[in-house]
């Protein structure tokens, strides 16, 4: 008779079979005996968060920055509720991420029991599939599921929810063997005849863009290679969304930099004027597209995702092509060397007007702004971070905010899997916890967390987190004092009434720091950045770096809500020319 | 069954379209919680339902079809049945316009009607061409099942007031292809 394992045990056996090294977690009651059990399993990594949605957004960082799942351990009733704004969160954003939930025993579920919750009913909406455990014998089955689910298609969150009594009941354990990639290919739906109508599109078109996404990023660092391959082979013009960034470098210059609601001006004109759209992962957000009526007016539409209802959902697409990014893009490159070898040369003469029109519309700079010798601007406060960082193969996560939108703005990415921001679900909170889990999953890299005052408040308690496992991450304040996207709607949308945007007891952050046992630096004007920045970079700790910013920069280009992409606000200067319309105070 | 008129959780354009009404046939393991799934699937999404029936239709492999009856444009009815194959329970998806002369759509009633022997026969002979049963039978009372399509025990229930109508149970439709064609 084979051995008999508790099912404390063929959690681990299961984490161990799906090469799982790191899990972040917080014990209770309920999954003692998954705690206890961790002793005996010295190639898994746990870290002990100080909040389970903090042990959420460390393994949603972990993933984003390795490709490989995160996977997350909670109690249940508080530790389960305070994980689903981490799930909901990897929902919104495509993250895979396997949380294991204890539950109070079968017998006592829908007794209200002392920190029960209806788990899985709880997380139903916000992952992409759960598990209530009730038999012993079907928990190792369920785990590689879970796996499975979070990691295949469009990856997601899925939550597996186990009573403690079945975690002491014992159990045989039969090694897991990974089927054979037939889960990959029923993903593909795609054939030759879409990928030889999209070429077709392509010599025919005269404006074309690429429009990229987040999907690029989760196809893995291949399909970022590929993708270069195809532009270059193209010659088109490429834009990405806020999650895509990195997919392809952001400082070449067939790029066109982030579109989008705070995107560039010659990205989104190029969006409304184009006769050819070729979105390649993304999912016509409605930060993205701004007055759906009057999205790109003009143009023949293609759609690439691995996610079926992706497509039509809110734009209708002339072309959709359901598949596996990289496996449609290696399609499309094989298809243009068989069909058209000389692509580039044959096209440059097509597409120059429009390569033209964009220079015109790249002149703008829209991105610029009016900078001070006084008061250190949070746009030059970015740059200043990117010069100084950009020869590290730097990993930068977010909070929510303008400071997120400084960053995607003025921070150049070059490789995928560097930037990790919340953007689906806009979660303020996320990048010092994030932070975490991407310096687990890179150790030796520079980490920084570009994060507004406010926001990071609402996580501050990982840094304990940060120093108790000696991970150097740098949390890098633009220090406004007020919420500021708030703030900038309100002076913009509601006659300048701030209603409770201003922070007005905010802690001393380099104190705060030293409290928690890392390092605080403090910068206040223009000329001392340069050097508290390298001080910060040349720290082998965790600092918490204050940059104190004008208070009242507002993020520039931006589309109003409501507005299509070729009506903008651009800087101060253009201000008082567009006012916005009652209309466009609508959706947000 | 339930009627949920909620905005779409996704900005759809002012041009919406046409509503149709639809019935989506869905194969499901017959698991905890996925009729919740599904049914969530329609709140969370802002999605209409007109009626719904579950029922496990195969033990043996432990498969449940449920039958919902549901209004939209045709993008949210190409979402809904997108959205609905997403789901890891579910194993397939059907979707009829209602109309559709190629599948068979009924619905069953039970009626009471409490009135004098006059009553009940008139009652049971207007229920006549709708597969009318007698289920029970007293000197004062009468229970009849009908099988018909949705608008017509719609106008039966009408009707019926003046012959004594005084109980309506009613369920969702079911759905199956006229021919040899199987689904499933």
């Amino acid at each position: 008779m084979s051995k008999l394992y508790s099912g404390a045990e063929v959690v681990f056996k299961c984490l161990e079979d799906q090469k799982v090294n790191t899990i972040f977690g917080y014990p209770g009651g309920a999954v003692l005996p998954i705690y206890d059990e961790l002793k005996n399993h010295p190639s898994i990594k746990h870290i002990l968060a100080r909040h389970e949605q903090g042990a959420g957004h460390a393994a949603e960082g972990y993933a984003r920055s390795s490709g490989k799942p995160g996977v997350m351990l909670v109690t249940s009733g508080p530790g389960a509720t305070n994980a689903v704004t981490a799930l909901t969160d990897a929902y919104m954003d495509s993250v895979p991420l396997v949380c294991i939930a204890g539950q109070v025993p079968t017998h006592l579920i829908g007794t209200d029991a002392f920190q029960e919750c209806d788990t899985t009913g709880i997380t139903r909406p916000c992952t992409k599939h759960n598990w209530l455990v009730k038999d012993v014998n079907d928990l190792s089955k369920t785990i590689h599921k879970a796996f499975e689910v979070a990691t295949t298609g469009r990856p997601g969150p899925v939550l597996v929810d186990v009573p403690k009594d079945i975690q002491f009941q014992k159990t045989n354990y039969t090694k897991y063997k990974k089927k054979k990639k037939k889960s990959n290919n029923s993903f593909n739906q795609f054939n030759q005849k879409e990928i030889n109508e999209l070429i077709n599109l392509m010599r025919r078109a005269s404006k074309p863009i690429f429009y990229t996404g987040g999907g690029v990023i989760n196809s893995g660092a291949k399909a970022s290679q590929l993708l270069r391959e195809l532009v270059r082979t193209t010659g088109f013009p490429i834009t990405s969304t806020l999650q895509g960034l990195g997919a392809y470098p952001g400082d070449d210059n067939l790029f066109l930099g982030m579109l989008g609601m705070h995107g560039s001006y010659e990205a989104n004109n190029a969006m409304y004027e184009c006769d050819l759209m070729i979105n390649i992962g993304a999912r016509f957000d409605d930060r993205i597209t701004g007055k759906i009526d009057e999205f790109s007016p003009k143009s023949t539409k293609v759609h690439i995702d691995v996610d079926p209802s992706s497509i039509n959902k809110i734009i209708k697409v002339n072309l959709p092509i359901v598949g596996d990014v990289s496996e449609v893009i290696s399609s499309i490159i094989k298809a243009i060397k068989k069909i058209k070898p000389n692509f580039v040369k044959s096209n440059k003469q097509k597409i120059s007007k429009w390569w033209e029109k964009i220079e015109k519309w790249r002149s703008i700079k829209s991105f610029d702004f009016v900078n001070s010798t006084e008061s250190i601007k949070p746009q030059y406060a970015v740059q200043r971070l990117y010069e100084l960082t950009k020869n590290k193969d730097t990993y930068i996560t977010t909070e929510v905010g303008q400071h997120q939108m400084w960053a995607a703005q003025h921070y150049k990415f070059d490789k995928p899997n560097r930037w990790m921001t919340s953007g689906g679900l806009g979660t303020m909170g996320y990048g010092l916890p994030a932070a975490v889990g991407v310096q687990v999953a890179n150790p030796n890299k520079l980490v920084i967390d570009i994060a507004g005052e406010a926001s990071v408040l609402m996580t501050m308690q990982e840094m304990s987190t940060a120093v108790q496992y000696s991970l150097p991450i740098k949390i890098f304040i633009i220090n406004n004092q007020y919420m500021g996207m708030v703030r900038q709607w309100q002076e913009l949308l509601h006659e300048k009434n701030y209603s409770e945007s201003y922070t007005a007891a905010l802690p001393d952050f380099v104190k705060l720091a030293e409290a928690y046992g890392c390092v605080g630096l403090r910068a206040e004007t223009p000329d001392e950045l340069d050097d508290k920045i390298i001080d910060m970079i040349n720290t082998d700790r965790p600092v918490i770096f204050d940059c104190k910013v004008d208070k009242e920069e507002n993020c520039f280009p931006m589309i109003p809500s409501g507005k299509p992409h070729n009506q903008m606000l651009l800087g101060p200067k253009d201000q008082k020319e567009k006012k916005i319309t009652s209309k466009g105070k609508i959706i947000i | 069954m339930t009627s949920i008129k909620t905005k779409s959780a996704y900005s759809i354009p002012s041009k919406q379209g046409k509503f149709d009404t639809h019935i989506f046939v869905i194969w499901v393991d017959n698991e905890t919680g996925v009729l919740a799934r599904v049914v969530g699937l329609f709140s969370g999404r802002g999605y209409n339902i007109e009626s719904l029936t579950v029922a496990v239709v195969d033990p043996k492999s432990n498969i449940s079809r449920i039958t919902i009856v549901t209004t939209g444009s045709p993008r949210v009815i190409e979402q809904i049945k997108l959205q609905l194959k997403k789901l890891v329970p579910v194993h397939k998806v059907a979707d009829f316009m209602r109309g559709d002369k190629k599948i068979i759509f009924k619905e069953m009633a039970l009626l009471k009607i409490v009135g004098n022997n006059s009553k009940r026969e008139k009652a049971l002979k207007a229920c006549k061409k709708y597969n009318a049963v007698i289920l029970d039978k007293t000197k004062k009372s009468i229970v009849i099942q009908i099988t018909a399509l949705r608008r017509e025990i719609d106008k039966m229930t009408k009707n019926l007031k003046k012959y004594g109508l005084k109980s309506v149970s009613r369920t969702g439709a079911v759905a199956m292809t006229r021919g040899s064609e199987v689904f499933y």
